[in-house]
């Protein structure tokens, strides 16, 4: 493990990047207007981030050292559908997390 | 009738918001017992969720630093996992950049996922709401959320027992996010960005320091882009 002052610059680093990264485009660019391009961008920057990040989470859980785990695969599939049929997201947390317990239970 | 609609928008927020108290308590709890088992004191990983508030981030700089990564090399890796941070920040901007400098500083100190995520659904379903009722709703979005990312992170450090792996809290994270895409996913073009956003992440997973993700988000915001251009042009046809 790394010593106090290194920890402390590791804190206040990652602290002042990520606040420049979160401030950088709505600092900057503030009132001006964006072109028509980069917005059309900008609509589908939730659905280009989000998935990507938990696509290997999903496939390769670092829980069960990466194997792929039908326990996961079934919450996975069991939220995406509740979400999709009832776009409520809460709806579809519940009804992940019972299908992972459920399958984990009935698998144990 | 402004300020009361903005009072309505920020409840609406908090209500929206709420839910993500599932997610974001056993995740920041973890973050705490992880630490503290790293040899973090109490004030030391306050701190990091304080001062850093994004929670994968802070995850994989503790990993690093476990690993005994040098200091440049852990911030490096944590910066380019919050690169997404930037990609936020710029599709906020239509929506809150006319809002007063010290308001963007503000808002921007508080986008994490959860309050981007559903604030960006709830801007793109009334794009027409005025300034105030959007800031007031994101700020309610913020309230149940920030916060207890303090408390439980405290919660955590301060039990600093291991929370037992039979809980499965490391798949509370796909489920939240799986959770907020699905009704995302109400068009052609969207239901294309992510699909290629999750084969690209997979194909780029071997990138180093989180770089994949950023290569899969880029391509899938081009292909939604393009998708939709194609579509359009069709239409009128």
């Amino acid at each position: 493990m790394i010593g106090t002052w290194e920890l402390w610059i590791i804190i206040l680093g990652l602290g002042i990047g990520s606040f420049t990264l979160r401030f950088s485009f709505l600092g900057i660019i503030g009132k001006r207007a964006l072109p028509e391009w980069v917005l059309r961008h900008l609509r589908y920057t939730a659905v280009a981030v989000l998935p990507g990040l938990i696509a290997p989470l999903v496939l390769w859980p670092a829980a069960t050292g990466g194997e792929p785990d039908p326990a996961r695969l079934t919450a996975v599939a069991v939220t995406l559908l509740v979400g999709i049929i009832t776009r409520n997201v809460l709806a579809a947390i519940f009804a992940g997390a019972i299908a992972l317990y459920g399958t984990m239970y009935l698998l144990a | 009738m402004a300020s009361a609609s903005s009072k309505s928008a920020f409840w609406k927020g908090f209500r929206d918001g709420a839910p993500f108290l599932l997610v974001v308590g056993p995740f920041g709890v973890l973050f705490g017992v992880v630490a503290t088992e790293a040899g973090l004191n109490i004030m030391e990983t306050m701190a990091f969720s304080i001062v850093v508030i994004a929670g994968a981030a802070q995850f994989t700089a503790i990993q690093l630093m476990v690993d005994d990564a040098p200091t440049l090399v852990v911030l490096a890796t944590a910066l380019a996992v919050n690169l997404r941070m930037a990609i936020y920040s710029a599709s906020l901007t239509p929506h809150l950049g006319v809002a007063p400098l010290w308001q963007r500083a503000i808002v921007a100190y508080f986008t994490v996922d959860q309050s981007y995520a559903v604030s960006i659904a709830q801007f793109e379903k009334t794009p027409d709401w005025p300034l105030r009722r959007k800031l007031a709703y994101f700020f309610g979005v913020v309230t149940p959320v920030c916060p207890m990312w303090y408390v439980v992170t405290w919660i955590g450090a301060y039990a600093g027992t291991a929370i037992p792996p039979e809980f499965a809290l490391d798949f509370a994270i796909p489920i939240t996010f799986l959770a907020i895409i699905a009704p995302l996913l109400r068009t052609v073009p969207h239901v294309l960005a992510c699909v290629t956003s999750v084969v690209l992440a997979l194909a780029f997973a071997w990138v180093p320091y989180s770089l994949g993700l950023l290569i899969a988000a880029f391509g899938a915001m081009v292909v939604g882009a393009q998708m939709e251009v194609i579509i359009t042009r069709r239409a009128k046809a």
